[in-house]
Protein backbone atom coordinates (compact mmCIF):
# COMPACT_ATOMS: atom_id res chain seq x y z
CA UNK A 1 0.00 0.00 0.00
CA UNK A 2 3.06 2.86 0.37
CA UNK A 3 3.34 2.12 -3.25
CA UNK A 4 4.49 5.40 -4.47
CA UNK A 5 5.61 6.19 -8.44
CA UNK A 6 8.01 8.77 -9.37
CA UNK A 7 6.71 10.61 -12.39
CA UNK A 8 7.24 14.51 -13.89
CA UNK A 9 5.53 17.77 -13.91
CA UNK A 10 4.23 18.57 -16.46
CA UNK A 11 2.00 21.79 -15.72
CA UNK A 12 0.98 23.33 -12.27
CA UNK A 13 -2.55 25.12 -11.62
CA UNK A 14 -3.46 26.53 -8.74
CA UNK A 15 -2.04 27.25 -5.11
CA UNK A 16 -1.64 26.21 -1.57
CA UNK A 17 -4.27 22.98 -0.82
CA UNK A 18 -5.51 23.20 -4.45
CA UNK A 19 -1.74 23.78 -6.23
CA UNK A 20 -2.47 20.65 -8.79
CA UNK A 21 -0.27 18.90 -11.24
CA UNK A 22 -0.44 17.12 -14.43
CA UNK A 23 2.12 14.22 -13.97
CA UNK A 24 3.79 11.90 -16.31
CA UNK A 25 4.10 8.80 -15.63
CA UNK A 26 5.70 6.94 -18.37
CA UNK A 27 2.33 7.03 -20.84
CA UNK A 28 -0.16 7.68 -18.72
CA UNK A 29 -0.62 11.18 -16.95
CA UNK A 30 -2.56 11.79 -14.00
CA UNK A 31 -3.89 15.04 -11.73
CA UNK A 32 -1.03 14.97 -8.38
CA UNK A 33 -1.66 17.48 -5.52
CA UNK A 34 1.26 19.21 -4.75
CA UNK A 35 0.23 20.84 -1.08
CA UNK A 36 3.32 18.72 0.02
CA UNK A 37 5.71 19.98 -1.78
CA UNK A 38 6.15 23.10 -2.66
CA UNK A 39 9.24 23.49 -3.54
CA UNK A 40 8.48 21.56 -6.95
CA UNK A 41 8.33 22.64 -10.27
CA UNK A 42 7.92 22.47 -13.94
CA UNK A 43 10.29 19.92 -14.73
CA UNK A 44 11.04 18.45 -11.40
CA UNK A 45 10.50 14.40 -10.87
CA UNK A 46 7.89 13.90 -7.90
CA UNK A 47 7.42 10.33 -5.89
CA UNK A 48 3.36 10.47 -6.23
CA UNK A 49 1.15 8.42 -3.31
CA UNK A 50 -2.41 7.68 -3.70
CA UNK A 51 -2.99 10.69 -6.02
CA UNK A 52 -0.45 13.38 -3.66
CA UNK A 53 3.31 13.90 -4.25
CA UNK A 54 5.28 12.94 -1.46
CA UNK A 55 8.35 14.54 -2.12
CA UNK A 56 10.23 16.10 -4.86
CA UNK A 57 13.23 13.39 -6.07
CA UNK A 58 16.80 14.59 -5.77
CA UNK A 59 18.52 14.05 -8.64
CA UNK A 60 22.06 14.53 -6.93
CA UNK A 61 21.36 11.79 -5.21
CA UNK A 62 19.49 9.41 -7.50
CA UNK A 63 22.88 7.72 -9.48
CA UNK A 64 24.55 7.04 -5.80
CA UNK A 65 23.06 3.51 -5.89
CA UNK A 66 25.40 2.79 -8.54
CA UNK A 67 28.55 4.61 -7.43
CA UNK A 68 28.73 4.04 -3.81
CA UNK A 69 30.19 0.66 -3.96
CA UNK A 70 32.87 2.69 -5.86
CA UNK A 71 32.81 5.26 -3.69
CA UNK A 72 33.41 3.54 -0.70
CA UNK A 73 36.38 1.66 -1.82
CA UNK A 74 38.18 5.07 -2.96
CA UNK A 75 37.52 7.06 0.31
CA UNK A 76 38.85 4.15 2.86
CA UNK A 77 36.34 3.85 4.83
CA UNK A 78 36.21 0.27 4.33
CA UNK A 79 38.80 -2.57 4.56
CA UNK A 80 40.44 -3.37 0.71
CA UNK A 81 38.29 -6.69 1.22
CA UNK A 82 35.31 -5.12 1.64
CA UNK A 83 34.86 -2.54 -1.21
CA UNK B 1 10.33 5.24 -16.45
CA UNK B 2 12.85 7.44 -14.90
CA UNK B 3 13.36 6.82 -11.81
CA UNK B 4 11.92 3.20 -11.64
CA UNK B 5 13.69 1.14 -14.42
CA UNK B 6 17.43 1.67 -13.93
CA UNK B 7 17.13 0.45 -10.05
CA UNK B 8 16.13 -2.75 -12.36
CA UNK B 9 19.19 -3.65 -14.00
CA UNK B 10 20.64 -6.38 -14.10
CA UNK B 11 24.53 -6.09 -13.95
CA UNK B 12 24.72 -2.98 -10.96
CA UNK B 13 22.18 -6.35 -9.38
CA UNK B 14 25.56 -8.46 -9.90
CA UNK B 15 27.85 -6.53 -8.53
CA UNK B 16 25.69 -5.38 -4.94
CA UNK B 17 25.47 -9.29 -4.73
CA UNK B 18 28.87 -10.12 -5.72
CA UNK B 19 29.84 -7.56 -2.88
CA UNK B 20 27.58 -8.86 -0.36
CA UNK B 21 28.89 -12.28 -1.01
CA UNK B 22 32.47 -10.51 -0.41
CA UNK B 23 31.81 -9.02 2.82
CA UNK B 24 29.63 -11.78 4.52
CA UNK B 25 31.91 -14.07 6.64
CA UNK B 26 28.71 -15.48 9.13
CA UNK B 27 24.80 -16.07 9.20
CA UNK B 28 23.13 -13.02 9.80
CA UNK B 29 18.78 -12.69 9.87
CA UNK B 30 17.74 -9.25 8.03
CA UNK B 31 14.23 -8.00 8.26
CA UNK B 32 12.64 -6.01 5.42
CA UNK B 33 9.83 -4.16 6.85
CA UNK B 34 7.82 -3.46 4.06
CA UNK B 35 5.11 -5.40 2.38
CA UNK B 36 6.40 -3.25 -0.92
CA UNK B 37 10.30 -4.63 -0.38
CA UNK B 38 9.16 -8.18 0.36
CA UNK B 39 7.16 -8.36 -2.90
CA UNK B 40 10.65 -6.96 -4.97
CA UNK B 41 12.34 -9.76 -3.04
CA UNK B 42 9.84 -12.64 -3.90
CA UNK B 43 9.12 -11.34 -7.20
CA UNK B 44 13.39 -10.90 -8.08
CA UNK B 45 14.49 -14.22 -6.58
CA UNK B 46 16.89 -11.91 -4.30
CA UNK B 47 16.44 -13.84 -1.38
CA UNK B 48 17.68 -17.00 -3.76
CA UNK B 49 20.71 -14.93 -5.55
CA UNK B 50 21.88 -13.84 -1.99
CA UNK B 51 24.85 -16.09 -0.13
CA UNK B 52 23.05 -19.16 1.96
CA UNK B 53 24.04 -17.16 5.40
CA UNK B 54 21.77 -14.15 4.68
CA UNK B 55 18.49 -14.43 5.52
CA UNK B 56 15.73 -12.24 4.98
CA UNK B 57 12.74 -11.86 7.49
CA UNK B 58 9.79 -10.62 5.76
CA UNK B 59 8.37 -7.77 8.31
CA UNK B 60 4.75 -6.72 9.32
CA UNK B 61 4.80 -3.53 6.75
CA UNK B 62 1.47 -4.16 4.86
CA UNK B 63 -1.03 -2.40 6.12
CA UNK B 64 -3.63 -4.53 4.46
CA UNK B 65 -2.33 -7.00 6.41
CA UNK B 66 -2.31 -5.61 9.56
CA UNK B 67 -5.25 -4.10 10.01
CA UNK B 68 -7.03 -5.84 12.88
CA UNK B 69 -10.53 -8.37 11.51
CA UNK B 70 -12.50 -6.15 14.10
CA UNK B 71 -11.60 -2.67 11.77
CA UNK B 72 -12.66 -4.97 8.85
CA UNK B 73 -15.82 -6.11 10.63
CA UNK B 74 -16.35 -2.70 11.27
CA UNK B 75 -16.32 -1.55 7.82
CA UNK B 76 -18.76 -4.57 6.72
CA UNK B 77 -20.88 -3.30 9.58
CA UNK B 78 -21.14 0.35 8.42
CA UNK B 79 -21.18 -0.74 4.54
CA UNK B 80 -24.41 -2.37 5.42
CA UNK B 81 -25.76 0.86 6.53
CA UNK B 82 -28.98 2.70 3.50
CA UNK B 83 -27.60 5.61 2.44
CA UNK B 84 -24.05 4.58 3.14
CA UNK B 85 -21.62 5.06 0.05
CA UNK B 86 -17.82 3.02 1.34
CA UNK B 87 -14.75 3.73 -0.15
CA UNK B 88 -12.13 2.43 0.26
CA UNK B 89 -8.59 1.56 -1.37
CA UNK B 90 -9.11 -1.25 -3.78
CA UNK B 91 -6.64 -3.70 -1.90
CA UNK B 92 -9.06 -4.05 1.57
CA UNK B 93 -12.19 -4.99 -0.43
CA UNK B 94 -11.06 -8.85 -0.43
CA UNK B 95 -9.44 -9.11 3.02
CA UNK B 96 -11.47 -11.47 5.12
CA UNK B 97 -13.64 -10.27 7.93
CA UNK B 98 -15.28 -12.80 10.49
CA UNK B 99 -18.49 -13.24 8.70
CA UNK B 100 -17.59 -12.10 4.34
CA UNK B 101 -15.40 -9.69 2.94
CA UNK B 102 -16.19 -5.62 1.57
CA UNK B 103 -16.39 -7.46 -2.01
CA UNK B 104 -18.99 -9.90 -1.84
CA UNK B 105 -21.19 -7.35 0.40
CA UNK B 106 -20.47 -5.17 -2.61
CA UNK B 107 -22.07 -8.44 -5.23
CA UNK B 108 -24.85 -8.49 -2.97
CA UNK B 109 -26.06 -4.86 -3.59
CA UNK B 110 -23.72 -2.50 -0.76
CA UNK B 111 -22.81 0.69 -2.14
CA UNK B 112 -18.43 -0.04 -2.28
CA UNK B 113 -16.14 2.01 -4.25
CA UNK B 114 -13.27 1.28 -4.76
CA UNK B 115 -11.12 5.10 -4.72
CA UNK B 116 -7.65 6.19 -6.10
CA UNK B 117 -7.15 8.38 -3.76
CA UNK B 118 -8.85 9.29 -0.23
CA UNK B 119 -9.37 12.99 -1.77
CA UNK B 120 -12.00 11.13 -4.78
CA UNK B 121 -13.84 9.70 -1.34
CA UNK B 122 -13.96 13.73 -0.05
CA UNK B 123 -15.24 14.89 -3.64
CA UNK B 124 -18.15 12.38 -4.00
CA UNK B 125 -19.16 13.15 -0.68
CA UNK B 126 -19.62 16.94 -2.17
CA UNK B 127 -21.62 15.34 -5.14
CA UNK B 128 -23.99 13.65 -2.93
CA UNK B 129 -24.90 15.34 -0.27
CA UNK B 130 -28.09 13.25 0.62
CA UNK B 131 -25.48 10.09 1.49
CA UNK B 132 -23.11 9.68 4.08
CA UNK B 133 -19.83 8.63 2.47
CA UNK B 134 -17.56 6.77 4.54
CA UNK B 135 -13.44 6.15 3.78
CA UNK B 136 -11.57 3.71 5.24
CA UNK B 137 -8.24 5.18 5.96
CA UNK B 138 -6.10 2.36 6.59
CA UNK B 139 -2.14 2.56 6.01
CA UNK B 140 1.04 3.44 7.79
CA UNK B 141 3.17 6.65 7.60
CA UNK B 142 3.22 6.90 3.96
CA UNK B 143 -0.53 7.33 3.52
CA UNK B 144 -1.17 9.37 6.64
CA UNK B 145 -0.26 12.52 4.94
CA UNK B 146 -2.90 11.58 2.06
CA UNK B 147 -5.84 10.54 4.57
CA UNK B 148 -5.43 14.11 6.95
CA UNK B 149 -5.73 15.87 3.29
CA UNK B 150 -8.39 14.46 2.76
CA UNK B 151 -10.23 14.66 6.39
CA UNK B 152 -8.78 18.62 6.73
CA UNK B 153 -10.62 19.35 2.91
CA UNK B 154 -13.74 17.95 4.16
CA UNK B 155 -13.19 20.40 7.50
CA UNK B 156 -12.43 22.83 5.44
CA UNK B 157 -15.01 22.82 2.61
CA UNK B 158 -17.66 22.09 5.55
CA UNK B 159 -18.31 18.79 4.03
CA UNK B 160 -20.26 16.79 6.99
CA UNK B 161 -21.86 13.54 5.21
CA UNK B 162 -17.92 12.78 4.68
CA UNK B 163 -16.23 10.19 7.76
CA UNK B 164 -13.05 8.23 8.10
CA UNK B 165 -12.83 4.94 9.64
CA UNK B 166 -9.37 5.23 11.09
CA UNK B 167 -6.80 2.13 11.05
CA UNK B 168 -3.62 3.64 11.04
CA UNK B 169 -0.34 1.91 12.50
CA UNK B 170 3.24 3.70 12.94
CA UNK B 171 6.41 1.21 11.85
CA UNK B 172 9.22 2.44 15.00
CA UNK B 173 6.56 0.54 17.63
CA UNK B 174 6.43 -2.11 15.51
CA UNK B 175 10.37 -2.30 15.15
CA UNK B 176 10.54 -2.17 18.49
CA UNK B 177 7.67 -4.86 19.43
CA UNK B 178 9.80 -6.97 17.39
CA UNK B 179 12.85 -6.61 18.67
CA UNK B 180 11.35 -6.90 22.64
CA UNK B 181 9.82 -10.10 21.61
CA UNK B 182 11.74 -13.07 22.90
CA UNK B 183 11.06 -15.03 19.92
CA UNK B 184 13.25 -12.39 17.65
CA UNK B 185 15.97 -13.50 14.76
CA UNK B 186 15.91 -10.45 13.43
CA UNK B 187 20.17 -8.80 13.59
CA UNK B 188 19.28 -5.61 11.34
CA UNK B 189 16.49 -3.91 9.79
CA UNK B 190 15.81 -2.51 6.26
CA UNK B 191 12.96 0.17 6.99
CA UNK B 192 10.79 1.46 4.58
CA UNK B 193 12.21 4.01 2.50
CA UNK B 194 8.54 5.70 1.70
CA UNK B 195 7.52 5.83 5.51
CA UNK B 196 10.41 7.81 5.98
CA UNK B 197 10.17 9.66 2.91
CA UNK B 198 7.00 11.29 4.97
CA UNK B 199 8.40 10.96 9.01
CA UNK B 200 12.40 11.33 8.31
CA UNK B 201 14.52 9.05 10.00
CA UNK B 202 15.70 10.56 13.42
CA UNK B 203 12.62 8.54 15.37
CA UNK B 204 15.27 5.31 14.16
CA UNK B 205 18.22 6.44 16.06
CA UNK B 206 17.34 5.94 19.40
CA UNK B 207 15.78 2.13 18.12
CA UNK B 208 19.16 1.39 16.53
CA UNK B 209 21.09 2.47 19.60
CA UNK B 210 18.66 0.44 22.03
CA UNK B 211 18.57 -2.82 20.57
CA UNK B 212 22.46 -2.32 18.88
CA UNK B 213 20.67 -2.90 15.26
CA UNK B 214 21.81 -1.22 12.12
CA UNK B 215 18.92 0.15 10.11
CA UNK B 216 19.02 1.36 6.83
CA UNK B 217 16.51 3.52 4.94
CA UNK B 218 15.45 1.49 1.83
CA UNK B 219 14.09 1.69 -1.53
CA UNK B 220 11.82 -0.49 -3.48
CA UNK B 221 13.25 -1.64 -6.49
CA UNK B 222 15.87 -4.70 -6.78
CA UNK B 223 19.34 -2.84 -6.76
CA UNK B 224 17.87 -0.60 -4.02
CA UNK B 225 17.24 -3.45 -1.45
CA UNK B 226 20.68 -5.12 -2.34
CA UNK B 227 22.30 -1.69 -1.73
CA UNK B 228 20.02 -2.29 1.34
CA UNK B 229 21.58 -5.36 2.48
CA UNK B 230 25.04 -5.06 1.70
CA UNK B 231 25.16 -1.68 3.76
CA UNK B 232 23.56 -3.78 6.66
CA UNK B 233 25.62 -6.71 6.00
CA UNK B 234 28.31 -4.42 5.89
CA UNK B 235 27.22 -2.99 9.76
CA UNK B 236 27.02 -6.03 10.85
CA UNK B 237 29.80 -7.48 10.08
CA UNK B 238 31.98 -4.35 11.66
CA UNK B 239 29.80 -4.29 14.40
CA UNK B 240 28.08 -1.30 14.07
CA UNK B 241 24.27 -0.46 14.42
CA UNK B 242 23.81 2.97 13.00
CA UNK B 243 20.84 4.39 11.13
CA UNK B 244 22.20 4.99 7.63
CA UNK B 245 20.00 5.98 4.26
CA UNK B 246 19.94 4.21 0.78
CA UNK B 247 17.02 5.91 -0.07
CA UNK B 248 18.44 9.58 -0.61
CA UNK B 249 17.05 10.43 -3.40
CA UNK B 250 13.64 10.62 -1.61
CA UNK B 251 14.15 10.38 2.06
CA UNK B 252 15.53 12.54 4.15
CA UNK B 253 16.34 12.95 7.90
CA UNK B 254 13.77 15.10 8.50
CA UNK B 255 11.35 14.06 6.02
CA UNK B 256 8.49 16.03 4.56
CA UNK B 257 7.50 18.25 7.58
CA UNK B 258 4.66 19.82 5.45
CA UNK B 259 3.21 16.59 5.36
CA UNK B 260 4.31 16.36 9.41
CA UNK B 261 2.41 19.06 10.28
CA UNK B 262 -1.10 17.99 8.84
CA UNK B 263 -0.72 14.54 10.07
CA UNK B 264 -0.40 15.94 13.72
CA UNK B 265 -3.06 18.26 13.22
CA UNK B 266 -5.33 15.96 12.21
CA UNK B 267 -4.51 12.54 13.73
CA UNK B 268 -3.28 11.78 17.70
CA UNK B 269 -0.84 9.02 18.53
CA UNK B 270 -2.71 6.35 19.97
CA UNK B 271 -2.64 2.32 20.94
CA UNK B 272 -3.57 0.28 17.73
CA UNK B 273 -4.58 -3.61 17.52
CA UNK B 274 -2.28 -5.39 14.75
CA UNK B 275 -3.77 -8.76 13.00
CA UNK B 276 -1.63 -11.61 14.07
CA UNK B 277 0.55 -9.66 16.59
CA UNK B 278 -1.94 -7.45 19.37
CA UNK B 279 -2.08 -4.10 20.77
CA UNK B 280 0.82 -1.75 20.53
CA UNK B 281 0.71 0.86 22.84
CA UNK B 282 1.37 4.21 21.28
CA UNK B 283 1.35 2.29 17.77
CA UNK B 284 -1.25 4.18 15.66
CA UNK B 285 -3.19 7.74 14.47
CA UNK B 286 -6.53 8.66 15.50
CA UNK B 287 -8.75 11.41 14.78
CA UNK B 288 -7.71 14.20 16.89
CA UNK B 289 -10.37 15.57 18.87
CA UNK B 290 -10.66 18.95 16.55
CA UNK B 291 -11.78 16.21 14.13
CA UNK B 292 -14.24 13.63 16.25
CA UNK B 293 -17.02 14.86 13.76
CA UNK B 294 -15.53 13.18 10.73
CA UNK B 295 -14.91 9.32 13.14
CA UNK B 296 -16.80 6.99 11.60
CA UNK B 297 -16.53 4.74 14.71
CA UNK B 298 -18.51 7.52 16.26
CA UNK B 299 -20.89 8.58 13.29
CA UNK B 300 -22.15 5.04 13.25
CA UNK B 301 -23.07 2.24 16.19
CA UNK B 302 -20.40 -0.42 15.79
CA UNK B 303 -18.60 -0.94 18.88
CA UNK B 304 -19.87 -4.43 19.30
CA UNK B 305 -18.32 -6.39 16.05
CA UNK B 306 -17.11 -9.55 16.42
CA UNK B 307 -13.12 -10.37 16.12
CA UNK B 308 -13.18 -13.75 15.39
CA UNK B 309 -10.64 -14.97 13.31
CA UNK B 310 -9.90 -18.51 11.08
CA UNK B 311 -7.78 -20.74 13.66
CA UNK B 312 -6.04 -22.12 10.89
CA UNK B 313 -4.21 -19.26 9.50
CA UNK B 314 -0.76 -18.48 10.61
CA UNK B 315 -0.39 -14.99 9.59
CA UNK B 316 0.37 -13.96 12.75
CA UNK B 317 3.57 -15.74 13.25
CA UNK B 318 3.91 -14.94 9.54
CA UNK B 319 3.92 -11.16 9.97
CA UNK B 320 6.57 -11.65 13.15
CA UNK B 321 8.64 -13.20 11.04
CA UNK B 322 9.09 -16.34 12.76
CA UNK B 323 6.82 -18.62 10.05
CA UNK B 324 7.11 -18.04 6.40
CA UNK B 325 4.35 -18.81 4.17
CA UNK B 326 5.61 -22.10 2.77
CA UNK B 327 5.46 -23.35 6.26
CA UNK B 328 1.80 -23.19 7.00
CA UNK B 329 -0.49 -26.20 5.78
CA UNK B 330 -3.49 -24.11 4.30
CA UNK B 331 -1.06 -22.45 2.18
CA UNK B 332 -1.84 -23.13 -1.49
CA UNK B 333 -4.35 -25.32 -0.59
CA UNK B 334 -7.30 -24.13 1.59
CA UNK B 335 -5.96 -20.49 1.18
CA UNK B 336 -5.33 -19.02 -1.66
CA UNK B 337 -5.85 -15.40 -3.32
CA UNK B 338 -8.90 -16.25 -4.40
CA UNK B 339 -9.90 -17.67 -1.01
CA UNK B 340 -7.74 -16.18 1.68
CA UNK B 341 -8.11 -17.29 4.96
CA UNK B 342 -5.82 -14.24 6.53
CA UNK B 343 -4.86 -10.76 4.72
CA UNK B 344 -0.77 -11.87 4.32
CA UNK B 345 -2.61 -13.89 1.71
CA UNK B 346 -4.83 -10.57 0.03
CA UNK B 347 -2.45 -8.27 -0.66
CA UNK B 348 0.33 -8.18 -3.49
CA UNK B 349 2.30 -6.77 -0.40
CA UNK B 350 1.58 -9.63 2.01
CA UNK B 351 4.11 -12.21 1.91
CA UNK B 352 1.84 -15.37 1.66
CA UNK B 353 0.52 -13.74 -1.89
CA UNK B 354 3.39 -12.65 -3.04
CA UNK B 355 5.39 -16.62 -2.06
CA UNK B 356 1.97 -18.00 -3.72
CA UNK B 357 2.83 -15.71 -7.49
CA UNK B 358 5.99 -16.40 -7.59
CA UNK B 359 7.11 -19.06 -5.61
CA UNK B 360 4.90 -21.70 -5.20
CA UNK B 361 7.05 -24.49 -6.75
CA UNK B 362 10.43 -23.79 -5.72
CA UNK B 363 11.03 -25.98 -2.43
CA UNK B 364 14.30 -26.10 -3.52
CA UNK B 365 17.72 -26.52 -1.40
CA UNK B 366 17.75 -22.38 -1.32
CA UNK B 367 14.26 -22.33 -0.33
CA UNK B 368 13.81 -19.83 2.67
CA UNK B 369 12.16 -23.08 4.35
CA UNK B 370 15.55 -24.89 3.97
CA UNK B 371 18.08 -21.97 4.96
CA UNK B 372 15.86 -21.90 8.18
CA UNK B 373 16.96 -24.92 8.79
CA UNK B 374 20.47 -24.31 8.49
CA UNK B 375 20.76 -21.08 10.20
CA UNK B 376 21.01 -20.93 13.65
Amino acid sequence: MCLAIPGLIESISGEAESRLAKVRFGQIAKEVNLVFVPEADIGDYVLVHVGIAIARIDPAQADKAFTYLDEIGATGKVDEESA
Amino acid sequence: MKYLDEYRNAEAAKQYLAAIAQITTRPWAIMEVCGGQTHSIVKYGIADLLPAAIRLIHGPGCPVCVTPVEMVNKAIAIAQKPGVIFCSFGDMLRVPGSDCDLLSLKGKGADIRIVYSPLDAVNLAADHPERQVVFFAVGFETTAPANALAIHQAATRDIRNFSALVSHVLVPPAIEAIMTSPDTQVQGFLAAGHVCTVMGFTQYIPLAETYRVPIVVTGFEPVDVLQGIYMCVRQLEENRHEVENQYARSATAAGNRHAQQLVSTVFQVSARKWRGIGEIPASGLSLADDYAAFDAERCFDVADVSTAESAECISGLVLQGIQTPLACPAFGTTCTPEHPLGATMVSGEGACAAYYHYRRSTPSPASPNSKEQQTP
